[in-house]
């Protein structure tokens, strides 16, 4: 026996949704078309979501579609994350001010800003889920970050159809939401209608589908949703074994491979950007032109940088390929020991964005190679001289 | 967004707040070095530190910088930070004068393992302004000086100009419990000490090498050397400590710039076991 | 001074730890007591390097001068070091100073007669080879790192 009931509704019932907690001071936060791409930002109604959009990806390029139904939830991930919100890309944390000679500091206000995020894709979660051990799991928290996760109610979304490169269900976090939303939707289009199926898994969300008169799903509907997110498994295109993974990069920090899987790379940052998980940032000291106030601005920072690893007499990490390294084997290796888990949810934005069309998931597979290469005698670079 | 003005207690719960601090002092140790002493403007704070551990000192309008506290840790709120006046921060930090304000967070970091044996041989190597953070362990082991056997002190500075706490160096050398040793790389005529690198001095140091703790600070090449020295003599990987560096811009394990592999240099360090950093200190561009 | 007493000396000097009793004795005759007062000079920079010293207490500069500086110590040497391995190569010339700092003890070799010793016996001269290859690697790694000028120019 499930602990929640599933609801129906009817596609632009979601709306009732919205006005519940308009009402109560929310934002709406969600997928909407703008400048040819669907991203992240405060909607007013369904009419605001990509309806009969889709998006067609590949290693460095991403196209809207139309589709040839009116779906609500037909694409993958845009460029955007739900980290824009939970940890802005820039933000003031403090303000000091010159005071008869002296100087004070003022905390910044925490934002008192509630937000719900709707069309959560199960990766999505898994990043948010990681950023929350990250910024508050450990000694030391961000209680920004902390403020806004806690004013956050979540919608999610299972995908029905993984993008070409998804690869959540290598790094085990989709396509199926299992955990960390209020309330998940299954959205079907079939002979029977366009209808969504929304399941609580939170006391919160069961209490306002139930509140708001959506009536309960029957059992026929709740199978016929079922199906179709169940499909999506069969349906990936990118798919890659990552159970030796942690291990594997860290004993090849040496690999001559790590130029050649960098050659491309424009240290860019991109990829560091669309990642829903990255997380570094620097913070910037201003001050005003009379020298009377001064503050600190967090912003996000990028390791494919050279300033992000000087210190005094250089940069550490001076070539792209120990650039390059050091972020994917953070992502998929030194991330596990710092925080007990990867870093990386398989939502593939990495891949998309990258202006060269580096793939993480093809350059896993050519350390694999080289290992087994090494395994097998024939050795890769290293030892030919 | 208005600011609003908060107790100075709540940087405890907000580790990027800055508490402000006051110069008490301000000594000239070299000529690119200087020692500021500070204390908490608000009397009613608290501040305790370990040997070891640093502070991020923050100038008003300049910004801020990751300094290790070279002061001594039975002084409840005397922080004394010994810096070098190399970049923008740090050369701001040299014209505070008596009176003037900071802002701290901290302390942050592991510290040196002063505790970690007793009975046994204790080899404190600093290298340049590697003897500010290690200054703290020095005051605590000479004031515990009965738990140790051997209390050694190997200090390498650039040349004879530029050591460090000359005054303390001539009182600690006085000492029967303390022996010290300094060695300049660049000797001028009519230096008496010695002159070659600091690893040289490990070889004659009369220490245990199997029953010995070493406390190694300096920059990174000259704490490999050291460690592989050390080991050369017999001292136990594990019990060499090394206190490492990278960009810190936060201090507490979140703004990701100062991993070294798997760690935070921040927050898991800055001071670990020589085993601890050996598989990766020796490759490039970590 | 006896010749027992020398070939103690040379025993108990870390250069020579572990070396055969028989060596030592072969050896011993090439070896005089000598003694170093501060500021004398041991050897100086274009001589002929006909020695070779073990000191045993004391110190002593490496120095080099230039013309219009103060002289430069390029390296001191303590008890249990050895000085100077000029005698070893053709055309034996030193290539530094070596000005005594503080009262040394030092047992001085001929390095004439020891490196005759050492192609008379290539076992003995393997020995002493060995030995002093330790102290050069020790030398050159340690000028290496005084190279890197590892605590930056103030």
């Amino acid at each position: 026996m499930e602990k929640f009931k599933s609801y129906y509704l009817a596609p632009e019932e979601l709306n009732k949704i919205f006005d519940y907690f308009k009402t109560r001071g929310y934002k709406i936060a969600g997928p909407t078309v703008k400048d040819n791409a669907i991203v992240y930002d405060e909607i007013e109604s369904v009419n605001d979501l990509p309806l009969g959009w889709t998006d067609e990806q590949g290693p460095g390029s991403y196209r809207l579609k139309r589709r040839n139904d009116e779906a609500l939830f037909g694409y993958v991930v845009g460029p955007h994350s739900w980290k824009k919100f939970l940890f802005p890309p820039i933000l003031t944390l403090w303000e000091a001010k010159r005071e008869n000679g002296k100087f004070k500091i003022y905390e910044q206000n925490y934002s008192e800003e509630k937000f719900v995020f709707v069309g959560v894709r199960a990766c999505e979660i898994s990043a948010i889920l990681i950023q929350d051990k990250i910024f508050g799991g450990g000694q030391y928290v961000d209680p920004n970050y902390l403020r806004r996760r806690e004013n956050a109610f979540i919608i999610a979304v299972n995908c029905n159809e993984p993008g070409n490169n998804c690869f959540c269900l290598s790094t085990g976090t989709g396509p199926k939401v299992l955990t960390g939303y209020d309330i998940v939707l299954t959205e079907v289009i079939s002979e029977s209608g366009h209808y969504l199926i929304a399941k609580p898994g939170s006391d919160l969300g069961e209490e306002i589908l139930a509140s708001l008169g959506f009536r309960e799903a029957t059992t026929q509907e709740i199978d016929e949703a079922d199906k179709v997110s169940n499909e999506a498994v069969n349906k990936f295109r990118k798919e890659v074994d990552l159970s030796d993974v942690v291990e594997m990069l860290q004993s090849n920090y040496e690999n001559p491979l790590w130029e050649k899987v960098s050659e491309k790379c424009l240290t860019c940052a991109n990829c560091t950007m669309v990642c829903p998980t990255c997380f570094c940032h620097t913070v910037e000291d201003v001050t005003d032109l009379t020298g009377q106030s001064a503050k600190r601005v967090r912003k996000w920072d990028s390791c494919f940088t050279l300033e992000f690893s000087y210190i005094h007499g250089g940069s550490v990490r001076y070539s792209t390929a120990s650039r390059y390294r050091q972020w994917m084997t953070h992502k998929l290796s030194t991330w596990k020991n710092q925080f007990g888990m990867i870093g990386c949810v398989g939502c593939g934005r990495c891949i998309t964005w990258c202006p060269v069309g580096i793939d993480i998931v093809e350059n896993v597979k050519l350390f694999k190679e080289s290992e087994l290469k090494l395994k097998t005698g024939e050795s890769y670079g290293r030892g030919n001289t | 967004m208005e600011p609003v003005e908060k107790e100075v207690l709540t940087a405890v719960q907000n580790p990027m707040l800055p508490l402000i601090f006051q110069v008490r002092s301000r000594k000239q140790e070299t000529n690119d070095t200087f020692t500021l002493e500070i204390e908490p403007l608000d009397s009613k704070s608290e501040f305790k530190f370990l040997p070891g551990q640093f502070n991020m000192v923050y100038v008003f309008g300049v910004g801020e910088v990751p300094i290790s506290i070279s002061g001594d840790p039975s002084k409840k709120n005397r922080i004394m930070h010994t810096t070098r006046m190399v970049g923008i921060v740090t050369k701001a930090m040299g014209k505070l004068k008596k009176g003037d304000l900071l802002g701290i967070r901290g302390p942050f970091g592991s510290s040196w393992p002063v505790d970690k044996c007793s009975g046994c041989d204790i080899v404190i190597v600093a290298g340049g302004i590697g003897l500010a953070p290690l200054r703290p362990a020095i005051y605590y082991i000479l004031s515990n000086r009965e738990r140790y056997n051997r209390v050694i002190l190997l200090y390498g500075a650039r040349t004879p100009d530029d050591i460090l706490y000359k005054n303390e160096i001539e009182k600690w050398r006085s000492r029967f419990d303390f022996e010290v040793y300094v060695t300049v790389d660049r000797g001028i005529s009519g230096w008496k000490g010695n002159v070659g690198v600091v690893t040289t001095l490990i070889p004659r140091a009369p220490f245990e090498p199997e029953n010995t703790v070493a406390l190694v600070c300096g920059p990174e090449i000259m704490m490999r050397f050291t460690a592989l020295e050390l080991i050369k003599r017999g001292v136990k990987e594990n019990n060499i400590f090394l206190s490492m560096e990278r960009n810190m811009k936060c201090g507490i394990g979140l703004c990701g710039h100062c991993q070294f592999g798997p760690v935070f240099i921040c927050k898991d360090g800055p001071v670990f076991s020589y085993n601890q950093v050996k598989d990766l200190i020796f490759k490039r561009e970590i | 001074m006896a010749v027992e007493t020398l070939e103690r000396l040379l025993a108990e000097h870390p250069f020579f730890k572990d070396l055969k009793k028989d060596y030592l004795s072969f050896i011993v005759g090439c070896a005089r007591n000598a003694f170093y007062k501060p500021g004398e000079f041991i050897f100086r920079e274009g001589e002929e390097a006909q020695e070779f010293y073990l000191i045993r207490d004391g110190k002593v500069a490496l120095e080099i001068s230039f013309p219009g500086k103060k002289p430069v110590i390029i390296q001191t040497l303590e008890s249990g070091e050895v000085l100077g391995w000029s005698w070893i190569t053709p055309p034996y010339y030193w290539h530094f100073d070596a000005r005594v700092v503080e009262p040394t003890r030092a047992i001085a070799f001929d390095g004439k007669c020891l490196r005759n010793k050492c192609e008379e016996d290539h076992s003995l001269g393997y020995e002493i080879l060995k030995r002093f290859i330790t102290v050069v690697e020790q030398r050159l790694q340690a000028t290496r790192i005084q190279l890197l000028d590892l605590y930056g120019a103030s």
